[in-house]
């Protein structure tokens, strides 16, 4: 029988809705509003899971998203699973199940509990210094840190839910729904700017919401009671959108923010079906209000971090707002006032609260007086030494702290509680305010990091902004609203407010205990189990900046960040190294401020939206022809066409049998095509290719190189001559885009002079490559009117047809040394006139083929590459390629390059053919090549680039790059491989048909 | 993320942009005059400050025109944004 530790019925608590869920798989209830963390507290459930090293029981410390311990799996074993969850943020709803995480075999008795007692042999750098060496070790080692550790487990099937994006622009963004938030949102959407107020939480009000301190009014009322007014005003006006459930996870420059919406995660499994769970806004805003409130701090002392043990103001929110009391015998640990207002909170509801202990030496306010007046024994000047209970506190130690506040003196007291609520004063939660650039200062009264330069347009307001009492936010937020939006008056300025003024405060970073440091465990970071010795220990190892102690002791790096113990942290190292606060600086803060999905992440991109890729008019053809594909760049090119079981190498080789014995058809469409026009298109193509252009006839082709500024081969393709002032350039299929934003460059900036303009049109045309000795033949068939002679129509030449209706752009041009003619086409004829090719080359054997074997057909005729034969450094001689750089040009891309004294030299690797002694023996590429086989160390002279099995030759063909290879003709040379040494010659890299004698065939 | 104005659509994500390395490098006229130190200036040698750069944008994935940045590389703030053959502005 599970105890029921509900109190009161809550407003914000639906307790005719009654929710049944499971957690480590057993049966609990909660009402509609409850979140898992306020459930499992009403039914007196603290342990939810183990920490990180030590294994050591924890329990829920906060009500919201900077909780550092109850990290739980939501729906375990489903497709929906989620690791990692924080339990004060999940929403319950019927069915939900979730477990605890970081424990084997369960959180009641777990193995790595041992940790905990073999914690003095896990000291800081532990990890660095034992598992550095021997390296061979790490792999045992990691296997038993993973296996033990464990933080949750991902999904093992895919996703079922919808992720979505959003843009937003917006002139005011408002960031947090509490009292200055909403405030902000109602005064800048009344005064016509387009606003959106987003918060974490799926109710309005902050924590101002349940503020029931009776000596703090608003307008005569109490600040909760006032704020629920203002949140029923701003849900009806005009221009301002709100969102809840969503959280910013990011602030990057320029006020462009990320935000993640969560529409679903609260919902039952039948109703989470084909919505969106989740969705990523981008925030573009004019102005930026931060309103993020600000985060209790923790104590630090001996053994703080037992479950039962948590933030005071946690305490308050759980019972005034989802009204559940977190335990039966309450005890409160404070540095200031707001301990006293929650334990009023639990006193008013009848719950036992048994002691206040503050560090101060008294307070004179209201509040503590009232607490005084109804009998709560405060302990004045005392802190907590020790406390008991391994699944649950037990009791708490106290002793009287000394008046430096180093050590402790007299009698220790023992007093018996189930509920610790520690109070240790408040942070501004500044994250998102870091990301943006904006920078800090430390305020040594208030020992609190402030905003202090904004480096966009962008304040921050209430707490966030160092302001704690309701009568400076109420001020200060008034004064920066009228600045950053420009507007003299709001209703901000008649709100009368009256507060209980005293607020005094004593900041003691590490509180002293009886026993030394090193024999207690006063945690800072919970999560990843950072103790108070692990930070000194650093600093006494010589770590001094705040960013080393970080990475070595682990402190603020678990998923929370350390969002409860940064600042102890940062102070026990200014204590110990005898520095300021202020000095010391912060770690930086990272997106995402509190995790994100991946599916948040990449929203709709996933499946095949993932990567994108581009299909050719004739895709459909090839797919219906059982080819396979090869993804070039974003294309999915057909790669060869296998036939009843053919592999790859049969294909391949029956291919290019045809294509050189009768005919052979290829898409060519992927290759990029860049339309070039204006008077000075000659000129312009003189300045970007190696060679000349000016005299080339109009319906000539012609083969260009370009290079890059430094001389080096950048792209390659055939140029057609289409009119006085009009060229089709082609580029090669990976270097398109790249290749037009270089000419636009050069055109743009270096050249604006010249009268050219560039389009490209590498997806309006369709590319239908027509090869082998009977394409003329078949060309014939489709065009009977065109005079195909060599005569009319001669090799690297152009001609506009017509095929049926369709226009015809036809270039004899050849990339396989056979004859051979490429079509271009509108694109949405491509697919057309590749079935009437196919129709017409029937009685040819016409054989469609695929990149491979135009890999394998151009190597025979040792045509290049570009990107697999070069590799960025190699120049137009290096690739022997002398002839097609002109002499006469007074200037082209990279000419001047190529006399630099190191272009010149004469042993730079040069593109040479290799011919294995065997024949049999086809070459691997990227198979280094040696001179010697019997020198140790030996030198690599070059590698192979291409190579193949030439059906066509009947032995094995290379190309190859060898350090003066230019003058190797004939000389042998070794490729040594893993179990065998392949002796090579070096050869002339045309292999095929030197003579050009099968092009006019 | 940067917002970038340029100076031919108007304001826009930098997603939309491509950063073109440093500005106001002109290429030389007669390149074959130039000894193989002045073509190597040309050509490798660039500055990398911590402060104000003068920079070359292109706006890829929109109008394609390339156009000047003056941008505080310490803290991302542009400082100012002019078109190819404008002069720098004057600090
Ligand atoms: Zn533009």
């Amino acid at each position: 029988m599970t105890k029921n530790l509900r109190v009161k019925s809550s407003e914000y608590v639906d307790e005719t809705n009654r929710i049944s869920f499971k957690f480590n798989g057993k049966t609990y209830h909660g009402f509609k509003g409850d979140t898992l963390a306020s459930a499992l507290l009403a039914n007196d459930v603290h342990l939810v899971g183990r920490s990180f090293k030590y294994h050591r029981p924890r329990g829920i410390m906060t009500s919201g998203s900077e909780e550092p311990n109850a990290i739980v799996q939501v729906n375990p074993g489903t497709n929906r699973t989620e690791p990692n969850v924080r339990a004060t943020e999940v929403e319950i709803y019927e069915g939900l199940e979730a477990s605890s995480q970081n424990c084997w075999p369960s959180v009641e008795f777990d193995i790595g509990g041992i940790n905990n007692f073999l914690s003095p042999f896990f000291p800081a750098g532990f990890y660095y210094k034992t598992f550095m060496w021997p390296a061979s070790f790490w792999e045992k080692y990691e296997f038993f840190i993973r296996h033990s550790a464990g933080l949750g487990k991902s999904p093992t099937s895919s996703d079922p839910d919808i992720y979505d994006h959003r843009n937003i622009h917006c002139d005011v963004l408002v960031i947090g729904a509490g009292i200055s938030g909403i405030l902000a949102a109602k005064n800048a959407a009344k005064n016509n700017f387009k606003t959106l107020l987003v918060d974490e939480k799926n109710e309005l009000g902050g924590s101002t919401i349940f503020e029931n301190n009776e000596f703090n009014k608003i307008d005569n009322k109490t600040p909760s009671e006032w704020l629920k007014k203002e949140i029923e005003d701003i849900k009806n006006i005009k221009n301002l959108e709100i969102k809840t459930r969503t959280s910013v996870a990011a602030y990057h420059q320029y006020n462009y923010l990320l935000a993640r919406e969560n529409l679903t995660d609260h919902l039952e499994a039948k109703d989470k079906i084909n919505k969106i769970r989740q969705r990523l806004l981008k925030i573009r805003a004019k102005k930026v209000i931060l309103a993020t409130g600000a985060l209790e701090r923790p104590l630090i002392f001996n053994n703080n971090d037992r479950p039962g043990i948590m933030l005071s103001s946690a305490v308050k929110k759980y019972s005034e707002f989802y009204g559940v009391a977190c335990g039966n015998k309450n005890v409160f640990f404070t540095n200031n006032d707001s301990a006293y207002e929650s334990a009023l909170s639990l006193y008013n509801k009848g719950i036992n609260v048994k002691a206040i202990i503050d560090i101060r030496e008294q307070s004179e306010s209201k509040i503590v007086k009232k607490v005084k007046e109804a009998g709560i024994n405060i302990y004045w000047s005392h802190t907590v030494v020790d406390t008991t209970g391994y699944k649950r506190l037990n009791s708490v130690s106290i002793m009287k702290l000394s008046n430096d506040g180093t050590s402790v003196t007299g009698s220790k007291i023992s007093i018996s509680c189930d509920c610790l609520g520690v109070a240790g004063g408040w942070t501004p939660a500044v994250h998102l305010y870091t990301q943006s650039g904006s920078k800090l200062k430390f305020d040594e009264e208030k020992k609190v990091f402030l905003p202090n330069q904004n480096t966009t347009e962008q304040i921050s307001v209430g707490s966030c902004g160092g302001d704690f009492k309701i009568d400076e936010i109420i001020k200060n937020l008034n004064q920066k609203l009228k600045d950053i939006l420009n507007i003299n008056e709001t209703d901000l300025d008649s709100i009368k407010v009256e507060i209980d003024q005293e607020n005094s405060k004593r900041n003691i970073w590490l509180l002293p205990s009886d026993k030394p440091l090193g024999k207690t465990k006063p945690f800072v970071d919970y999560q990843n189990d950072v103790t108070a010795k692990d930070i000194k220990l650093a600093l006494r190892e010589g770590f001094r900046s705040i960013e080393h102690v970080k990475r070595y002791t682990t402190t603020g790096m678990g998923t929370d960040q350390g969002k409860l113990g940064n600042m102890h942290a940062l102070g026990i190292i200014a204590d110990t190294a005898g520095v300021k606060m202020g000095e010391l600086g912060t770690t930086t803060f990272r997106p995402p401020y509190t995790p994100l999905t991946f599916g948040t992440i990449v929203g709709r991109n996933v499946g095949k939206f993932f990567d994108i890729f581009r299909k050719t008019p004739m895709n459909d053809w090839h797919v219906e022809n059982k080819a396979e594909f090869e993804n070039v760049g974003q294309w999915k090119r057909a790669w060869y066409y296998p036939i009843d079981g053919e592999t790859m190498h049969q294909a391949v080789q029956r291919e290019s049998k045809a294509a050189r014995g009768s005919a052979g058809i290829l898409d060519a469409s992927t290759l990029g095509k860049i339309d070039i026009q204006g008077s000075d298109a000659s000129e312009f193509l003189n300045r970007v290719y190696t060679n000349a252009w000016s005299k080339l006839a109009i319906g000539k082709c012609r083969y260009g190189l370009m290079l890059n500024e430094d001389g080096m081969v950048y792209d390659d393709g055939v140029t057609t001559r289409l009119g006085e002032n009009h060229y089709i350039m082609t580029t090669t299929t990976g270097g398109a885009a790249n290749v037009l934003g270089k000419l636009e460059d050069y055109l743009q900036t270096e050249w604006p002079e010249l009268d050219v303009y560039l389009t490209s049109v590498t997806d309006h045309y369709a590319t239908t490559s027509l090869c082998g000795p009977n394409s003329k033949k078949i060309l014939k068939k489709l065009i009977p009117d065109l005079d195909l002679s060599d005569e009319n129509f001669p090799h690297m030449s152009f001609k506009e047809a017509h095929i049926g209706n369709i226009q015809c752009r036809i270039m004899r041009i050849s990339f396989t040394g056979e004859h051979s003619y490429e079509m271009n086409v509108q694109a949405s004829y491509g697919k057309d006139l590749w079935e009437k090719c196919i129709e017409a080359g029937k009685e040819f054997n016409i054989t469609p083929y695929g990149t491979e074997t135009m890999h394998l057909l151009r190597a025979e005729k040792g045509f290049i590459i570009v990107g697999q034969d070069t590799d960025g450094t190699m120049t137009p001689i290096d690739l022997q390629m002398d002839w097609i750089v002109s002499k006469k040009k007074y200037d082209f891309i990279g000419k001047r390059s190529l006399y630099r004294s190191d272009t010149m030299r004469e042993d730079r690797k040069q593109l040479v053919g290799l011919l294995t002694d065997d024949p049999n023996i086809v070459l691997e590429e990227g198979a280094q090549i040696v001179s010697e086989l019997n020198q140790s160390p030996v030198e690599m002279l070059g590698h192979v680039t291409s190579s193949y099995f030439s059906p066509n030759l009947k032995k094995s063909i290379a190309l190859a790059v060898v350090r003066g290879g230019k003058d190797m003709m004939g000389k042998k040379l070794f490729v040594p491989m893993e179990n065998k040494n392949i002796n090579v010659t070096v050869a002339n890299p045309v292999f095929y048909d030197e003579k050009n004698e099968k092009l006019n065939a | 993320m940067f917002l970038i104005n340029c100076p031919y659509c108007g304001e826009r994500d930098q997603q939309e942009f491509k950063a073109g390395g440093e500005a106001h490098i002109e290429r030389p006229k007669q390149p074959t005059e130039l000894s193989d130190d002045e073509w190597a200036e040309y050509l490798f040698m660039r500055k990398n400050i911590k402060g104000v750069q003068f920079e070359r944008w292109n706006h890829a994935h929109g109008c394609r025109k390339w156009f000047n940045m003056v941008r505080d590389t310490s803290n991302d703030e542009i400082k100012a944004i002019y078109k190819m053959g404008e002069k720098p502005p004057t600090q």
